[in-house]
């Protein structure tokens, strides 16, 4: 009986003893996982709060609490230029708007007929897909811009928006026809059986189903096309049309006259939407990149 | 037959975008791009074939050459130091650890906001006079001053600045953890494995396909490296050439002094390039990427 209870309560004991090393283990990681998790954000700390001070202590006062707050950087820097950041930001949101859609759209289309319909050849379709996610734009970026030019479409979104519409993000076609595969096929079956052609099978029973697929493709198209630079700059030279990026991008180059103040909040300011959408959007983003490898 | 021929048919209304985008937005334009790469260009006047001229000038151009030195460096060091955090910090987080979903999203932040100009701006500051990195070492007694206008360190910066960005390989080889069975970790437990040897037989080669697509996703993606070069240096690729990547230089060509053909000609190496680069790691990958069933 005694040696029961012995043998019970040491068995006890080293259960307790080993839970306890591993809460200590526990411990010592999270202690250096914080460490290293603010070592990793603080920079964008530290925009933050250089941000809200007024000019002459952000680059004289180390510490991260600011003996002075101030807005004035947010109200001067959205007006640092000859127009308004408003305009920027609507810019921004017309341009993200019309990808998001043009991508739906047109990878949605394309996607069905890959993953569901009888064609010839259709695995030369899908190999020319998959080819195109690995050309490097840079290669296709002059003629488009002669093409465009030569159509006196610069400066207008039709350069930035014209190719989202055609299912150019290659990335989007492979993720959708990816997770078309995962639908039952009984269902389109028995939309057929019920006399549905293909445009209503897909738009009644494949498009709802692939809800998860299209707000993944939207929250990268939103991120992507919200942070895109390259392609604005080219097509984009007239102030009125600039996208956030662009704009900030030239408040840089007329540094001189504004402070960095002004810098700060406006890069701040930028990354709003994005951070917005990432907070709201974190679990399907991360599932999103865990799945299929996008950035 | 008949039913076949009618999804045929459909099949190819629900392509028409595809069509249109496969032939305008990208084999025309490619066709032009290697036809522009053996003219002289300037889009006023209309291209005039030049043969093999563009390409010679590159061997005399040493702006072409500071390119590829600059963006190889890039590559080579910053995708091995990116990819080993990343996996690192996936094997921290893995097994069970409380928390992960907040750490997860704390260190992925960073690859979400890392090409947006806003943080190559906030770089511009972290390593520019004054700057963060310039205090915190002066406290060392360490005066490198500006980063930025230091040829032999501006480079260093947009290094680091990918590094930081480990979090979205980091997330893909927390899912490539996941797939691996814990039968095996038992199966080698019994044998008596501690666990060096578990890392070594079942966690590293089970692996390997997931560090594999992580190294040629990044590392087409560093050869394309643009905004942070464009707006740490200014568009310049200064001080001294120091940060012209290969990208940069192309836009300098192509659209600042509008000499589309070399511009061409320069996007069709960098494209040879990535294609060569890529085709090398498949080869090598037979002697290292373990795929379970062979």
């Amino acid at each position: 009986m005694t040696t029961a209870t012995t043998s019970l309560d040491s068995a006890r004991a080293r259960t307790t003893a080993v839970l306890r090393r591993r809460g200590r283990r526990d411990l010592l990681k999270h202690l250096g996982l914080g460490v290293f998790v603010l070592l990793m954000l603080y920079p964008l700390i530290w925009m933050i709060v250089s941000s809200l001070k007024p000019d002459h202590l952000i680059l004289t006062e180390p510490g991260l609490i600011p003996s002075e707050v101030t807005f004035d950087n947010f109200v001067a820097g959205w007006n640092a230029l000859n127009r308004p950041f408003t305009v920027f930001f609507l810019n921004s949101l017309l341009v993200t708007v019309g990808s998001i859609i043009g991508n739906l759209f047109s990878c949605s289309l394309t996607a069905y007929a890959l993953a569901r319909l009888e064609f010839r050849m259709r695995g030369v379709y899908l190999a020319i897909t998959l080819l195109s996610v690995m050309l490097p734009m840079h290669v296709l970026v002059i003629p488009q811009y002669i093409f465009f030019s030569q159509l006196d479409l610069v400066n207008t979104y039709y350069p930035l928006l014209i190719p989202k519409f055609l299912a150019t993000d290659a990335f989007f076609i492979y993720l959708m026809v990816q997770f078309i595969r995962t639908i039952p096929r009984d269902l389109d079956r028995a939309a057929w059986i019920d006399g549905s052609g293909p445009f209503r099978t897909f738009w009644y029973v494949v498009l709802p189903l692939m809800r998860p697929a299209l707000v993944t493709t939207t929250i990268f198209t939103f991120i992507w096309t919200w942070n895109d630079f390259f392609v604005p700059l080219i097509y984009l030279t007239s102030p009125k049309m600039f996208t956030v990026p662009v704009a900030l991008n030239s408040m840089v180059d007329s540094e001189t006259q504004g402070g960095v103040g002004m810098l700060f909040a406006m890069s701040l300011v930028s990354l709003l939407p994005v951070l917005i959408f990432f907070a709201i959007a974190q679990k399907q983003l991360i599932r999103g990149i865990a799945t299929t490898g996008l950035k | 037959m008949s039913k076949l021929h009618r999804q045929g048919g459909a099949a190819h209304v629900f392509l028409i975008p595809w069509w249109l985008g496969l032939v305008l937005v990208t084999a025309v334009p490619l066709i032009a791009s290697l036809y522009l790469a053996f003219t002289d260009y300037n889009i006023l006047s209309s291209p005039k074939f030049n043969g093999l001229e563009n390409f010679e000038r590159m061997f005399q151009d040493d702006y072409f050459w500071a390119a590829v030195r600059v963006t190889a460096v890039y590559v080579v060091v910053s995708i091995p130091l990116q990819l080993g955090f990343a996996l690192l910090l996936a094997l921290i987080l893995d097994r069970g650890l409380r928390g992960l979903a907040f750490y997860r999203s704390a260190f992925y932040l960073p690859s979400l906001l890392g090409t947006s100009v806003a943080v190559a701006i906030l770089w511009r500051q972290i390593f520019g006079d004054n700057g963060l990195v310039d205090r915190a070492l002066s406290i060392f007694g360490l005066e490198l001053g500006s980063w930025l206008q230091n040829p032999s360190l501006s480079l260093s910066t947009l290094i680091v600045l990918n590094v930081w960005t480990f979090g979205s390989p980091m997330v893909i080889f927390l899912a490539g953890l996941r797939q691996i069975p814990e039968e095996l970790y038992e199966a080698v437990k019994v044998d008596g494995a501690g666990i060096v040897r578990q890392f070594t037989a079942v966690t590293i080669p089970l692996l390997t396909p997931i560090i594999f697509f992580n190294l040629i996703l990044q590392t087409i993606g560093a050869f394309q490296t643009f905004t942070q070069a464009h707006v740490v240096s200014g568009g310049t690729g200064g001080p001294a050439n120091s940060t012209l990547f290969y990208t940069l230089y192309i836009y300098q060509q192509g659209f600042t002094n509008f000499d589309m053909g070399y511009a061409s000609a320069l996007a069709w190496v960098l494209m040879a390039a990535i294609g060569l680069v890529t085709a090398v790691h498949f080869v090598l990958s037979r002697y290292w990427v373990f795929y379970g069933d062979d």
